[in-house]
């Protein structure tokens, strides 16, 4: 039965959200963006194990790719979207090929150098980008022809709904093959599995790639919807979020990738729109409580205090 | 650039790549200590700096002390936040992951942050210098700040330092006793809990003195330490974790190359950058001298 209840009420949620908030769907479908990019984290970092803070340079890429696909050859939504999954993978491929080589610190430092790559060229390449200015004239025809996005945004809202429940459907699917599993198993132990015969790296940079993708989708998203790209897409900051995001979910599970973003989000929303600098104490300070009590994400608080409850020993695993 | 010739060029470039070197080195070399010697990913590294630099300014220009005198508090007000911090946050970071600790470093950060926005505002925190800094030195084929060449100096002096605490000193040995084997070290007699919180107060004081000798090159905001994290983290994964020696060497060489582009090709001074600590890192996961894998 449980199977079933989760996704039904998640998407339940979703709509209650769009008869709810009618006047906040922008910042409704920027959540619905922001998971998509947490659950490519939640792939590469969560179920394989690859600790990066570079994931805006994927996110980046198909944004950009997205972008002037729109402007340059064809205003078709899907094709936009495949233009900027095949993007982040292609970037994610390439970079992931050596990344995958390094461990700990230094890959972490890499995919950062990467991402500050990819910005500093797109800044660079002002002609083609457009620069600090962004890129404009982003112009989409109507999604599968039928629905043209409107300036109150409803059209974005059920185009991204439909895609991130595409992307989580697939990743659920994704990980739970026997080669999500793998993946898992090379989170747990690569020296293990290693010796059953799997190919550690190759794995690796198949997660990297498909995360790559991904993030490339959520890019091409927000391209297509804000009709603008700017340099931020790349920036330190976007990875950084979405690590915290993912962590105050739970990694390696796709629901918290869901809940973490949403509640960061909402958090965001409400106290940085009265001061930016107060939304600091409060970010700091529920990171610090995650990591400190909640190590496995506040998708696992009901458990822990359901533990916590019946007194049983085994309240702190 | 007053001389146009090659040599004047070459010169030019040595001299300002030094200092911004010697800088990164100082403010770097408090991290690759408790990074690689206490193997801590500590992204708080740069909010020391920034609380070094704020109670600089606060006690230079607020109080009006003279500036070793402010030096002198901003030095001591940082040990005194550091070390309980020590005591009640990063005794627990120790032993997590190395993603843990990242995030937890990056929760504290944001606390840093906000903790100086409420109190000295989100306005550029000036260091008030003595006059004398910002007198010319003639070196014969250009003037330089008497600033410059202080930090060049205190640079040297603390690698010079560093080098006798760490490889000439007891402390140095019980250190790395403890960082290698942290049970052994105890059971030996050293009390470890006590050499790891002299090793993070040293880390904290280098990162204030270096935030606060630096403050003319990186000026000194709340935003300083998610400004100026990257490129901190960038020159101990360079150098190498735990290595004094590399962490001198990829800030010079990176502080040179940095100032080289910006003479030679501004356009494409950040990529060079970092297209050469990717090649660095992909050719040397180790970082330059790092005796351990990252």
């Amino acid at each position: 039965m449980k199977s079933w209840l989760t996704p039904f009420l998640v998407l339940a949620l979703a709509g209650a959200a769009f008869l709810l908030f009618p006047y906040n769907l922008a910042f409704l479908t920027r959540i619905l963006i922001m998971i998509l990019l947490v659950l490519s984290l939640d792939l590469v970092l969560g179920f394989a194990g690859i600790a990066t803070l570079g994931q805006a340079a994927m996110y980046g890429t198909g944004a950009y790719a997205a972008g002037l696909f729109a402007v340059h050859a064809s205003g078709n939504p899907l094709a936009g979207l495949l233009v900027g999954a095949f993007a982040g993978a292609a970037l994610a491929l390439v970079s992931g090929l050596l990344l995958m080589r390094t461990r700990g610190l230094t890959l972490i430092m890499l995919t950062i150098a990467v991402a500050s790559l990819c910005l500093e060229a797109a800044n660079q390449l002002r002609g083609l980008t457009g620069g600090a200015d962004g890129l404009r004239g982003i112009r989409m025809q109507p999604v599968l022809g039928l629905f043209p996005f409107d300036f109150a945004g409803q059209t974005g809202y059920w185009y991204a709904l439909s895609v991130t429940v595409l992307v989580f459907a697939g990743l659920a699917v994704l990980t739970r093959s026997a080669f999500g599993l793998s993946l898992r198993g090379i989170h747990e132990s690569p020296a293990r599995m290693a010796a059953i015969g799997v190919s550690v790296y190759w794995r690796q940079v198949a997660a990297y790639t498909i995360g790559g993708g991904i993030a490339g989708i959520a890019g091409a998203l927000a391209a297509q919807i804000t009709q603008l790209v700017s340099l931020e897409s790349y920036s330190f900051t976007i990875s950084a979020e979405a690590l915290i995001m993912l962590i105050l979910g739970g990694a390696g599970r796709l629901y918290g990738a869901v809940i973490g973003t949403v509640i960061f989000m909402v958090v965001h929303h409400v106290a940085a729109a009265n001061d930016p600098f107060n939304w600091l104490f409060v970010i700091g300070a529920l990171v610090l409580f995650v990591v400190f009590l909640v190590p496995n994400g506040l998708v696992s608080l009901p458990l822990a205090v359901t533990r916590l409850w019946k007194g049983a020993r085994h309240a702190r695993a | 650039m007053s001389t146009g010739d090659g040599m004047g060029l070459f010169l030019n470039i040595l001299v300002d790549g030094a200092a911004y070197g010697m800088i990164l080195f100082m403010i770097a070399v408090g991290l690759s200590v408790t990074m690689g010697l206490m193997r801590v990913v500590n992204l708080a590294h740069g909010g020391f700096a920034l609380i070094g630099g704020t109670l600089a300014h606060w006690a230079g220009q607020d109080l009006g002390l003279a500036f070793p005198l402010a030096l002198a508090v901003a030095m001591l007000g940082t040990l005194a936040i550091a070390l309980p911090l020590e005591r009640l946050v990063y005794r627990r970071i120790y032993g997590f992951g190395e993603l843990q600790q990242v995030l937890a470093t990056i929760g504290l950060t944001f606390l840093i942050i906000a903790a100086v926005n409420l109190w000295q505002g989100s306005a550029l925190l000036p260091v008030p210098l003595p006059e004398s800094f910002a007198r010319p030195v003639d070196l014969g084929f250009r003037t330089l700040p008497l600033h410059r060449l202080v930090v060049i100096g205190s640079g040297l002096a603390v690698i010079a330092g560093l080098w006798l605490l760490l490889d000439r000193s007891r402390f140095g040995i019980r250190l790395r006793a403890a960082v290698d084997n942290r049970g052994t070290a105890s059971a030996l007699g050293i009390d470890t809990d006590r050499i790891y919180m002299v090793a993070f107060g040293l880390g904290a004081l280098l990162a204030a003195l270096g935030g606060i000798l630096g403050a003319e090159l990186l000026p000194i905001d709340a935003y300083y330490p998610l400004r100026y994290m990257v490129l901190f983290l960038i020159v101990v994964a360079v150098g190498g974790l735990g290595s004094i020696a590399g962490s001198f060497a990829a800030a010079l060489g990176l502080g040179m190359i940095e100032t080289a582009a910006r003479y030679l090709a501004p356009d494409l001074a950040t990529i060079a950058f970092f297209a050469i600590v990717i090649l660095v890192l992909a050719l040397r996961p180790q970082g330059l001298m790092g005796k351990v894998s990252a």
